[in-house]
């Protein structure tokens, strides 16, 4: 095991000037970007879709104001304001047209919005009626599948109505030979290709576009060049005017043609993960294994004496602020749902290399040492832990954890590994995993890995098995009985598994539409150049240019089903002291606690009609009126006392109960086994993950009671953590429950939050103890653990005054936010969670 | 006899614990103490009868009878956690050596499963009992309460000298003792009768740490759950500069110190 001695490095004071500049105002909606993508749009209708993508990459890249802020070394920013957004109307529009009165003022992620940005982006959405991505997703849908939509069985908002990101692009090829380098690449292959050949229409038009794209983000590096030499000329400040002077030496060769510096391998970096959120929408471009790619640039300017640890710190500390001048703006419901303005750009230290030898270097240390100096939540930071992983990285990412950022997230490569190597990546592939968003592991530069490709509420099938396949007055799921003729648990369970099966066909049907819809509409080619093997293939990511294809939808919910099939099998089965009857009207009568307040009510609905709308389901003013009704009419009333007295003395998930645990286990099996028999257009299979990102809790207000005494409107238990409040014994025996589950066959991921009290850590003992909690965890197989270190009566406060925690990170889901940014609600889920550790 | 089959009265195991012997841990608490410390966070520990206690949330239990193979089975559960911190089980109490043969078969079991092992004791039984015990017992954490006889009387029902005694007998064949040191306001919280503790501890000879625990009153509510009366009402909680002082008094004997298990 390697050992390292290695202390912190300070803190240049250039990182809080940083810092300051970029939280001094409310995030903003730009113009530009939509402005001058529609122009180009307009003007080459009659091209190949691919081609239209590059000129419109170039028209944007060539004219978009350009801006260098104060104090920064590292250059490059997608908006004129800091933390400001573009807007992508190639993917949807009209809820932001909508939105406009409200996007400022809203709960979640409010953004400034200029009335003179809303009658430019009104302008140019006129123009995009009928021709986004969503309307075409839309039109390849089948009815039961916008049915069971419309119902809230499943949301595929995410890449419905935005570009897909997620996905890690080979930086380490940039980084050497420069996007000269892929263009000769895409040049050479252009060279081989003939008239005669029965690809050459589609393959030469995408060479041609990759070629395009390619000088677009040259051309865009050198005017930032031409800018810091500009600046420097009337800069009066000797040091400033340097650093500018640098500034301008290192734009105008580095992303062109590869790193001969550390500072040189920062900048192109830099310009390669902003630029691929300029071309496309997607969130979850995550750049993975940073640590790897940069240190050979690091190790030989330090060894040269060009850059000191100091030097080198600063560089990574102001590549970490950048990542949080990136923003983007959701509908609402979405915004809930991805709440904490999260850009979800994963960058993960540690692990092995592809020969399978630990990893861990110089860089892995300097990035946790980062992450404490800029203490924000971009990047969404990560750390590879495997048995070879030396102690000392353990105990500086648990000093980490300590903070209380909820960062970093642990994961487990003695899982992850041989997960993905059962997915077909080759054991090399599998060994240079990454982390792309939340928790979905894939192999960078050679993935489109679709993960988070929908939200799927693993509760509402228990609600159609307990309706025959009926959702309020119409049939969703199947028939799999009445209740009455499910007399044993066996039907019961295989009841569930059916209405599952039949919805993740729905959703397969969802997924699968939207994935063409984005192979049609808006193909990729810049991104795409940096793909294997879309140039070999000549065809873009998005038409499956890359060696591995996947579709990963996200299941939620186990913990509340596990409990809820225990729940019905004693207390109908085994013992017989309920019937199935009884458990539903219990149910539809939310255990007799019903009485919603007239704001509760009126919140509840609103996030119902909220959510279907971003689904495309308008609902009529009756409609939404009787959703309102029904919220408030119930009365409470202490008949279904004696049941839910019975369920709340039940064991439940989360506390190291065999029985409870194996079924939860088989409740994950439902949703995970059916999953992967599934094909993807691209060529690849689905699989499954289990996590929630924070969807937990507007989703949960759209799901009536469950037979685990879960009331009605209530958040759903987030990713495979116990629900929240119920895992009692302590973290060993929480951690111990859920490494029960099959993590393998969760290849998209499995998150697991735990919080745990600031004296849990405290001292080198608490840190020690802590490492041992992961070590263990990960030793029984459980794939990844997150951490929300904070007391609650901190979080309280918080809510209380907002004014003095504007930088609490907390940890939300397979991210961490600004705790004052998020929805009341969705605080009050973190403050619920099960606090571990008061000792 | 199988060693599995032993059965013994207990009231409560607790996972996790990480201030109670080395690494993560899981602390088996045996019923009934010969001792009757006034500050005692535990008095449902101290009767060797099943009792009732009266909760807020209703009526409780307080002890039931187990054989070891149950609680080996428990125990077992966490032993990831035991491997990746050098930890393992700890009994506590009550007074665990008023149940020596269900220890003794306790600890053989969890030395047969890889488990290491602690004691979290009072001393006070005869030494013959605890000699018994020693060659299982991986870590001796051991109460020194106070140097004087009469003021240990008055606050724990009994006197010091079978402590002090088997301490240095201990101190001779434990595989590794350490001193622990409640600090108790009014009691023994002052420097010199700290240094007093810490002297005794230093001339024991084998022994290099001492732990001092500050009193806290997690327990009082526990009392009126059994219809007892807290008699240390006014007291609290040591300050972080008083136990600093006292940790320093330690130190100059030449003894490693710290606050807290």
């Amino acid at each position: 095991m390697k050992h390292f001695n290695f202390k912190e490095i300070a803190k240049s004071p250039r990182i809080d000037m940083l810092k300051d500049a970029l939280f001094a105002k409310m995030p903003e909606i730009e113009a530009d970007r939509a402005i001058l993508l529609t122009e180009s749009y307009k003007s080459t209708e009659n091209l190949p879709v691919i081609e239209r993508r590059a000129k419109a990459f170039s028209h944007i890249l060539n004219n978009i104001p350009i801006t260098i802020r104060d104090n920064e070394l590292i250059v490059g920013s997608a908006t004129k304001a800091p933390r400001g957004c573009q807007t992508f109307p190639e993917f949807s529009y009209k809820w932001l047209e909508d939105e406009f009165e409200t996007v400022a003022t809203r709960s979640a992620d409010p953004f400034y919005i200029s009335d003179e940005t809303k009658a430019k982006l009104k302008e140019v959405y006129a123009y995009w009626g009928g021709k986004t991505t969503s309307d075409l997703a839309t039109s390849f849908m089948s009815k039961e599948t916008l049915t069971a939509m419309e119902h809230n069985i499943f949301t595929p908002g995410n890449y419905f109505y935005n570009g897909v990101g997620h996905v890690t692009v080979n930086y380490g090829e940039i980084l050497e030979s420069g996007l000269k380098g892929i263009a000769d690449k895409a040049k050479a292959e252009l060279a081989r290709c003939s008239f005669e050949d029965e690809d050459y229409i589609t393959k030469s038009s995408f060479l041609n576009a990759v070629i395009e794209s390619i000088d677009a983000a040259v051309n865009y590096s050198k005017r930032y060049s031409a800018l810091a030499k500009e600046m420097a000329l009337k800069e009066s400040d000797p040091t400033r005017k340097s650093e500018l002077m640098k500034i301008s030496e290192v734009c105008s060769t580095a992303l062109e043609n590869g790193a001969k510096s550390f500072y040189e391998a920062c900048q192109a970096f830099w310009f390669v993960q902003m630029l691929l959120q300029t071309e496309s929408s997607g969130h979850s471009i995550s750049p993975g294994r940073f640590d790897q790619y940069m240190y050979p640039y690091f190790k030989a300017d330090l060894d040269k004496g060009v850059i000191t640890l100091e030097s080198a710190q600063e560089l990574i500390d102001c590549i970490w602020v950048k990542l949080n001048d990136l923003n983007k703006v959701r509908d609402a419901a979405s915004a809930e749902g991805f709440a904490g303005y999260s850009l979800f750009q994963n960058l993960i230290a540690g692990g092995q290399t592809s020969e399978g030898l630990d990893a861990t270097n110089e860089l892995s240390f300097m990035t946790i040492y980062a992450t404490m100096h800029v203490a924000l939540p971009q990047p969404s930071f990560s750390v590879r832990i495997w048995n070879g992983t030396p102690h000392s990285f353990m105990i500086a990412a648990a000093k980490l954890t300590r903070m209380g950022l909820g960062l970093p997230a642990f994961y487990n490569d003695e899982v992850i590994i041989p997960a993905l190597v059962s997915r077909g990546l080759s054991l090399e592939d599998a060994r240079d995993y990454n982390i792309i968003g939340c928790v979905e592991p894939q192999k960078s530069g050679k993935t489109d890995g679709w993960h988070d490709a929908a939200f799927f509420n693993m509760c509402r099938i228990i609600e159609l098995v307990f309706n025959n396949g009926m959702d309020k007055g119409e049939l969703v799921g199947i028939r799999t009985g009445e209740l009455p003729e499910l007399d044993t648990f066996e039907k019961f369970f295989d009841a569930y598994k059916k209405q599952m099966e039949y919805q993740i066909k729905l959703l397969v049907n969802a997924d699968n539409a939207i994935d063409v819809a984005h192979a049609k509409r808006c193909p990729l080619p810049f991104l795409s150049s940096m793909i294997e093997d879309c140039i070999g293939r000549g065809k873009s990511v998005q038409e499956g240019g890359a060696i591995y294809n996947f579709t990963g939808p996200q299941g939620f919910g186990i913990a509340n089903m596990a409990d809820a099939m225990y729940a019905v099998k004693k207390l109908v089965y085994d013992e017989k002291r309920f019937t199935l009857c009884q458990f539903k009207e219990a149910m539809e009568n939310n255990f007799g606690f019903g009485a919603l307040n007239d704001s509760d009510a009126q919140a509840v609905t609103t996030a119902i009609v909220k959510h279907l709308y971003s689904s495309g389901v308008e609902l009529t003013e009756k409609q939404i009126a009787d959703v309102y009704m029904r919220a408030k009419s119930e009365k409470f009333d202490d008949r279904y006392k004696e049941l839910y007295e019975a369920i709340e003395a039940l064991p439940k998930y989360g506390n190291d109960i065999e029985e409870i645990d194996l079924l939860a286990r088989e409740v994950a099996y439902t949703y995970t086994k059916p999953l992967e028999k599934h094909k993807n257009p691209r060529g690849g299979m689905y699989q499954a993950g289990l996590y929630p990102v924070s969807a937990n809790v507007p989703l949960g207000a759209q799901t009536g009671a469950t037979p685990d005494g879960r009331l009605a409107f209530t958040p759903v238990a987030d990713g495979v953590s116990p629900c929240a409040g119920r895992d009692v014994n302590g973290p060993t025996a929480s951690c111990n429950s859920v490494a029960k589950l099959d993590h393998f066959i969760a290849s998209n991921g499995t998150l697991f939050n735990m919080k745990f009290h600031p004296t849990a850590l405290k001292g080198q003992s608490g840190l020690e103890s802590f490492a041992a909690l992961v070590r263990g965890y990960f030793d029984q197989k459980g794939s990844h653990m997150q951490f929300n270190v904070v007391s609650r009566d901190t979080l309280i406060d918080a809510q209380k005054h907002p004014e003095n925690y504007k930088s609490l990170v907390v940890r939300v889901a397979g991210y961490s936010a600004l705790f004052t940014t998020l929805s009341k609600s969705l605080q009050d889920d973190i403050i619920r969670r099960t606090e571990q550790g008061g000792f | 006899m199988d060693i599995y089959n032993v059965r013994g009265r207990i009231f409560d195991i607790q996972k996790f614990s990480v201030h109670d012997g080395p690494g993560i841990r899981t602390i088996v608490f045996l019923k009934g103490c010969a001792l009757r410390c006034k500050w005692c966070c535990n008095p449902e520990s101290q009767s060797a009868e099943i009792q009732t206690m009266n909760t807020p949330q209703g009526t409780k239990t307080i002890g039931r009878d187990v054989s070891v193979g149950e609680i080996i089975e428990d125990i077992l559960k966490d032993m990831p956690y035991f491997r990746r911190s050098g930890g393992g089980i700890t009994l506590s109490g009550g007074e665990t050596l008023l149940q020596p043969e269900f220890a003794k078969a306790l600890f053989m079991a969890a030395k047969e499963n890889g488990i290491t092992t602690a004691i979290e004791s009072t001393g006070f039984a005869k030494y013959e009992t605890i000699e018994k015990l020693l060659p299982y017992i991986d870590v001796y954490l051991m109460d020194i309460k106070h140097m004087n006889s009469q003021k240990h009387k008055l606050f724990t029902s009994q006197s010091n000298e079978l402590i002090l005694e088997n301490a240095k007998k201990i101190a001779k064949n434990a595989n590794r003792l350490i001193i622990r040191v409640p600090v108790i306001p009014t009691f023994n919280d002052t420097v010199s009768e700290i240094t007093d503790i810490a002297r005794f501890t230093k001339e024991l000879g084998t022994v290099d740490e001492l732990h001092l625990l500050p009193y806290h009153r997690l327990g009082e509510d526990k009392y009126t759950y059994l219809g007892r009366c807290y008699e240390l009402k006014d007291l609290t909680t040591p300050s972080d500069e008083k136990m600093n002082d006292l940790k320093s008094a330690v130190e100059s004997c030449g003894l490693k110190c710290q606050i807290g298990g």
